[in-house]
Order: structure tokens, then C-alpha cells, then sequence
């Protein structure tokens, strides 16, 4: 049993929680100029991290309330909690954006309007 | 509601979600030191609400209710036996008594929402009331509700959204050794017989509830 602790009731069973995937995802400036590739990468590609992962969860048979934790997917430490449009605690992790732009899968295609930070 | 002749006749036709149990629940409860009761408190009203309490419509609602609980847990007291329970930030359940007799009560809390954001909407009978009381209400419990119990986490008068037995339910503590459980009305027969096994193993020789 791991014990989550939700920032509006303090901890509780993971059973009363569910998985939303990855934090800090943003959503494109511009949707309507995106190419199906670049649409299709915006919803569907997605981090598999080994280590240290920003993910979103809610607690839904509590407060209903979403927030993000950063989780190591080895050893599932919880190594923090924050609030929805917080960002994540310093040294923790680095943005996903970021490490999205060091790794383009189609570096051609890249889409410099993808900037916004998402909550 | 005004007690019309044809509201009484009403109001003795309803059905309570666990009223087929009552009589498993008064054979099943035990007396004594290690003794524990099970009840179905039937028919309380309640009333959802939505809406950020820190705002002009927040005040104006808690006007009426006694305030508006703050946090996780707590459980504000109004007049007429009226309690509020936190479910989250900006949502919480009004628990009145008396289903039948809430009409004005919720009008009023519709008229302090007024064209604020948020909603009052009359949830009676969405949820059923159990309660658990006894010396050994707790150990029952914890056999299927992971938040810890201990008095010094989850004191008398608070309240938590969570789960017994699998099913999400409120979870409320009214007294030193008395719980009261508010699953949603399709859980009540599950979560009635799930407590009513729970309960078992506290049973003497010779009481009804002996195997």
C-alpha cells in the first residue's frame, strides 16, 4: 500500500486516486496551425521515464481535486507534491518540455509554438 | 415542507436503502465491553453544495448553515441540528435531520446563492446514514478503511471522504465511539452486510449474532 499525500486532505490510501499521466504538458499556442503529425504528438507522445517522473493525479474519492507529484518510477518514492500550476520543486526534475526539445522526433517538424506551459 | 395530510401519507410509504436489513442489523449488534451496534439512520436530508467560500454567495450560505468548514475534516454546526461537512475546497454537504422537512431550508440557501458561481441542489436521498457505535466501532472499521482512525488523527466532530469496504463513503465521527457512514443509496445493502460480517467476531455466546 502506498500512502499519497493529497495537498487538501493529507494522506490517503492509493486506492482512492487515479492516474492522469504526465504533468506540464502544454497545450499549443496556436492548435489550428498544427499538422496532424504535430497534433497527433501533442496528444498521444508522451515521456517513459525511468526515474524520477512530474505526473498528475486526483483524488477521487475525496476531494475531487487534481495535483501533480513527482514519483520515481523505479522505486516509486514520492519525492514531492505541489499544487495544479505550480511548477515542480527546484533540482527534482527537469521540465518535460525541455526534454522534449533535446529529443525532437522529427526534428524537421519541429514546432516552435509550442511553448505555453500547461498546467 | 408543510405537513399536508397527503405529505404524511407519504412520508410513511418510503423505502430506506437498507430497510430490508433492519432486523439483521438489531440481531447483529453487540452489547457489552467489546460490544458494537449497527443502525440505519433513515431519511436526513442533504444538500449539495458548490462554491468558493470565501466569496460574497460563500458568506451569504454560511450565513445560514454556520459557517462554512475551512478544511479537510472539519464539520461546521448550524442551527436545528444542521451540520455541514467538508468534501473539498469548494464543495461541502449540508445534513439536515429530516428529508421531509428541509424544503424551506434549502429554498433559502438557493435565494443566499442568488446569481453567485456555485450551486444548492437537494441531495437527499443520494446517500443513506449508517451508524457504528460501540467500544469496538473502531476495530470494526479498520478492517476496511485504510485512513487511520486512532482518536488522535480522527477526532470526534470530524468528517472524511473515503473508503470501507471498497465503496467510497463519508465518513463521520460523532462521538467518542460512534460513526456515522454515508455510502451512496445502491451501496447501502452491500456496505450494511459488509459491516453486519465485520461485526461478527464480536459477538457473545448465546447473543442473537452468535454462529
Amino acid at each position: 500500500m502506498l500512502l499519497f499525500s493529497c495537498p487538501n486532505c493529507g494522506p490517503r490510501n492509493e486506492t482512492e486516486f487515479h492516474y492522469g499521466g504526465q504533468a506540464h504538458v502544454a497545450y499549443p499556442d496556436q492548435p489550428g496551425e498544427l499538422s496532424d503529425r504535430e497534433w497527433a504528438e501533442y496528444l498521444f507522445y508522451r515521456q517513459n521515464t525511468k526515474g524520477l517522473f512530474a505526473e498528475r493525479w486526483v483524488h477521487s474519492t475525496g476531494c475531487r481535486k487534481w495535483f501533480n507529484m513527482i514519483r520515481d518510477t523505479v522505486s516509486y518514492d514520492i519525492q514531492a507534491v505541489y499544487r495544479m500550476g505550480e511548477q515542480p520543486p527546484e533540482g527534482l526534475t527537469a521540465p518535460p518540455a525541455a526534454q522534449a526539445k533535446s529529443q525532437p522526433l522529427a526534428p524537421a517538424e519541429a514546432n516552435p509554438t509550442n511553448t505555453s506551459e500547461g498546467v | 415542507m408543510v405537513k399536508t395530510a397527503f405529505n404524511t401519507e407519504v412520508a410513511a410509504l418510503r423505502q430506506s436503502p437498507a430497510q430490508h436489513l433492519w432486523a439483521d442489523f438489531s440481531a447483529g449488534s453487540v452489547e457489552g465491553e467489546r460490544g458494537v451496534g449497527l443502525r440505519e439512520v433513515p431519511f436526513q436530508g442533504m444538500v449539495g453544495i458548490r462554491v468558493d467560500p470565501l466569496s460574497e454567495a460563500g458568506e451569504r450560505i454560511g450565513a445560514l448553515t454556520g459557517g462554512l468548514p475551512a478544511s479537510c475534516g472539519t464539520v461546521a454546526s448550524g442551527p436545528a441540528g444542521v451540520s455541514t461537512l467538508w468534501l473539498g475546497p469548494d464543495e461541502f454537504l449540508t445534513v439536515t435531520p429530516d428529508a421531509g422537512g428541509q424544503d424551506g431550508f434549502v429554498a433559502g440557501l438557493v435565494a443566499a446563492l442568488g446569481d453567485g458561481a456555485g450551486q444548492v441542489i437537494d441531495l437527499s436521498s443520494n446517500r443513506t446514514t449508517f451508524e457504528l457505535a460501540g467500544p469496538s466501532a473502531r476495530e470494526v472499521l479498520e478492517k476496511s478503511c485504510a485512513a487511520d482512525l486512532h482518536p488522535r488523527a480522527f477526532a470526534s466532530g470530524t468528517a472524511i471522504t473515503t473508503e470501507v469496504g471498497k465503496i467510497p463513503v463519508l465518513l463521520w465521527k460523532t462521538g467518542p465511539e460512534t460513526f456515522r457512514l454515508l455510502p451512496r443509496a445502491s451501496f447501502a445493502d452491500y456496505l450494511g452486510r459488509w459491516l453486519l460480517d465485520g461485526m461478527r467476531e464480536f459477538a457473545t455466546a448465546g447473543s442473537p449474532a452468535w454462529h
